[in-house]
């Protein structure tokens, strides 16, 4: 318990608002990572995403690709990329990482939402005389977007804990606290980074689960639950993304 | 629906679901025993000898210099290399799980005693000998230095005449120094530049403990000074210029091995014929070795130990 | 290419030493996950609590985990235990979720049938549900596997050796082949772990192969963190 009041002692200490190495620069830049990486992951999967939900072509080699990227060090790849791109270019290498942790959350998460779409919804869309783009843009994505939401929460999640690594070349956030810390054994300011780290995750986290909530169309959050109590093997349930 | 397995095909599929599932666990059955947990008084007594090294791809040539002169002299040796930095393996040593380990004396001074006043080879190796804890014991120094050291580019130094910390309170321009992210804190640090200098800097922390990311920086302008270790072959190489240290910021930082008191006597010969004949130049070149030519620390140690004669 | 013709029995080395530090996590967190699935399952109450405390503490960062760990369980800096019980920790993190999905999708029709045919609640519990829900369960388990492999790689940072001792040596002696190669050998044990807990799937649950819809219940997002 004492850990902890020193970790706090050590977070509210007027010093951490002085110089070049005060918490709000490192979190700001640790969110600025955060963020710049899930728009790239955002714009990269989510197309992709839906181009594989609506045709129903490719999903085995994305959920493949996807499996392998999640096989990848991140640490490993930093190093890489940091030593490729050198230290000028240390924040694209970073975000670039960051954008291979993303990626396979969200496109799990755009494709699954469009599928997530009973085919008699889409073939009722067609029989209307809805051209295909009509049926991705006004029945798939609407009805999807919850799941892609939940995909984005994900990688969301697991891009702001490994934003840690970011300080290990040069590029600063919240892990230089961790990184200083660790060969010091400077055990209040390890614990009082990583609580800020955990507070911003729990932050994205909530943010996600409103967004979430807000983009469920009323009619869906009907059907759903007339949905399981139809089909009792709740098989859309499972397609949830499971979360961080 | 789902009710497909027959009576007579389950009793084949539980059996081979059993063997996979031993062997599993008989592989991580294997981790029950854990190296680095303490043992006491495994020391001494024909027991293995235990040497351990930094997380610093030098440290680790060095440590298996050690560390093959006592396979040679027919010691049962255990290695544990990259144990982190120094404050991660010090209570490794004090406490006996590690047996060798090859230091620095002026960092490891620093590290025992802040207020230590020495700064050349000499007195620091004596006030180390003092400070050291009961139990360990310091071996013979060797020559071979492998300090941090402040390094600029050819360019800077030209452009605003610098050779020395010293001038650097003369420069107009801002300087940021690169180096390990533990090194906003040490002694040497920053604020130690602006206590003994009068130098202001601000500090960027690059993880890579002065190697290339640090060297790129450098060159790249990222970085107006970069901490590099004194034994480093690129120094010389990049053309980077070492700036002095006439206030002794920086301590001598002789290579020595920390040893457990208990195994001084039976091992102190064999480590003090290696440091001997270990100059700064030559860890410069096995260092070279190590970066350049990409041999493995195993190999540069067995050659370098038979060149000299050391090992048969 | 130099020094990965110099390091091969390195390279060994640290694969074996990889795959050791990364199976007991991977058995131990499904061990434990089973008891907290349940309760996240059965009571609306307990469902809330495990989730939410099993999503909290995957939001730790794996580097600040392993170095806390040993002042907040009086265990030595150095141990490995740290990083096992860390690795442990995110594996239960993970697998709860997974466990507590995987009891939800069994049909409650077939958990009513067995109760009809007069099983005990224990016995339904691991010779139905349990089994029931084993492709959920597997896909968790194939997600834990792979996200404990690559996280071993930080431990290097608490002195555990492991492939991600490639990662720093290689960055301090600026050799690219030895960060690839550690990038290569923690992809190419994730996959054979991954492979073998496929093949043990089969074994386990041959049913699934009939059923190809139980594809569909792979949980398709997943974390894994720094």
């Amino acid at each position: 318990m004492n850990l902890f009041l020193d970790a706090i002692a050590w977070l509210f200490s007027p010093e951490r608002l002085e110089g070049a190495n005060a918490l709000p620069v490192r979190i700001g830049e640790h969110l600025y990572y955060t963020f710049v990486s899930l728009l790239v992951s955002a714009v990269i999967a989510i197309p992709l995403g839906y181009y594989i939900g609506h045709t129903r072509k490719g999903r085995e080699v994305a959920v493949a690709l996807s499996g392998a990227a999640r096989a990848l060090p991140s640490l490993g790849l930093l190093t890489v990329m940091a030593l490729l791109l050198g230290p000028a270019r240390a924040d694209v290498a970073a975000i670039i990482v960051f954008v291979v942790l993303g990626v396979p959350s969200v496109l799990a998460g755009a494709y699954a939402g469009v599928q997530s779409v009973d085919p008699k919804t889409v073939d009722a869309a067609r029989a209307m005389g809805m051209t295909e783009w009509q049926i991705l843009m006004k029945v798939e994505i609407p009805i999807g977007l919850p799941l892609l939401i939940g995909g984005l929460r994900s990688a969301a999640l697991q891009i702001v804990a490994t934003a840690t690594l970011a300080a290990y070349v040069g590029l600063g956030g919240l892990g230089i606290y961790i990184f200083t810390a660790i060969p010091l054994r400077q055990y209040d300011v390890m614990l009082g980074a990583a609580l800020v780290i955990v507070a911003l995750a729990l932050l994205l986290d909530a943010l996600f689960a409103v967004l979430e909530r807000l983009a469920t169309p009323r009619g869906v959050l009907a059907a759903k639950h007339r949905n399981i109590s139809a089909r009792p093997n709740r098989a859309r349930e499972t397609v949830e993304p499971s979360r961080a | 629906m789902f009710t497909a397995t027959t009576s007579s095909a389950r009793p084949k599929r539980l059996a081979l679901s059993a063997i996979a599932l031993s062997a599993v666990l008989g592989i991580a059955g294997c981790s029950q025993s854990n190296p680095l947990e303490p043992r006491p008084g495994a020391t001494g007594d024909g027991e293995t000898i235990v040497v351990g090294s930094q997380a610093y791809y030098s440290n680790e040539i060095i440590a298996e210099l050690y560390a093959q002169v006592l396979e040679n002299a027919g010691f049962t040796v255990e290695r544990r290399y990259q144990i982190g930095q120094r404050d991660a393996y010090w209570p490794a040593l004090e406490n006996g799980e590690v047996d060798v380990f090859p230091e620095y004396t002026g960092n490891l001074l620093q590290f025992l005693d802040p207020d230590s006043s020495g700064t050349d080879p000499d007195t620091v190796y004596q006030q180390l000998t003092d400070a050291l804890p009961d139990g360990l014991t310091a071996l013979d120094r060797a020559d071979a230095q492998d300090a941090d050291s402040y390094n600029v580019t050819q360019e800077f130094s030209d452009e605003h005449d610098v050779t020395s910390l010293a001038d650097l309170a003369g420069v107009d321009v801002p300087i940021i120094l690169g180096g390990n992210p533990e090194l906003a804190e040490r002694p040497y640090g920053p604020d130690g530049l602006l206590e003994t200098y009068g130098v202001e800097v601000s500090f960027t922390a690059i993880g890579d403990s002065g190697g290339p990311l640090t060297k790129a920086a450098l060159e790249s302008g990222e970085i107006t000074m970069g901490d590099v270790y004194s034994a480093d072959p690129d120094i010389a190489t990049s053309g980077f210029v070492t700036l002095d240290d006439p206030e002794g910021l920086f301590l001598a930082q002789n290579v020595v091995p920390i040893v457990s008191q208990d195994l001084a006597d039976q091992i102190a010969d064999l480590l003090n014929e290696v440091n001997a004949l270990l100059t700064t130049d030559e860890l410069i070149r096995l260092n070279g070795l190590s970066t350049t030519e990409q041999q493995s620390s195993k190999q540069i140690a067995e050659d370098w130990l038979r060149d000299n004669n050391l090992i048969d | 290419m130099n020094w990965l013709w110099n390091n091969l029995d390195l390279v060994l080395e640290l694969s074996v030493e990889h795959l050791r530090l990364s199976l007991p996590p991977i058995i131990l967190g499904f061990i434990v996950s089973v008891p907290l699935g349940w309760l996240a399952y059965r009571y609306k109450l307990t469902r809330g609590l495990v989730l939410t405390l099993a999503g909290l503490l995957y939001t730790i960062p794996s580097l600040a985990l392993f170095v806390l760990l040993p002042p907040l369980l009086g265990i030595s800096f150095l141990s490995e235990l740290n990083v096992l019980i860390a690795l442990t920790i995110y594996a239960v993190a993970l697998m709860t979720r997974s466990v507590a999905d995987g009891l939800a999708s069994v049909d409650p029709i077939v958990r009513e049938s067995a109760t009809a045919v007069g099983y005990s609640p224990w016995r339904r519990f691991f010779s139905v549900e349990l089994p029931l829900a084993g492709p959920v369960l597997l896909a968790g388990l194939r997600v834990v596997a792979v996200s404990t492999v690559s996280l071993v790689t930080v431990g290097v940072f608490v002195g555990v050796r492991s492939l991600g001792f490639l990662f720093t040596n290689g960055l301090q002696r600026g050799i690219i082949v030895e960060i690839v190669t550690g990038i290569v050998m923690t992809v190419v044990i994730a996959l054979i772990l991954d492979g073998l807990l496929v093949l043990l799937g089969r074994l386990v649950l041959p049913w699934t192969r009939l059923d190809a819809r139980a594809r569909r219940r792979i949980p398709v997002t997943t974390a894994v963190p720094a």
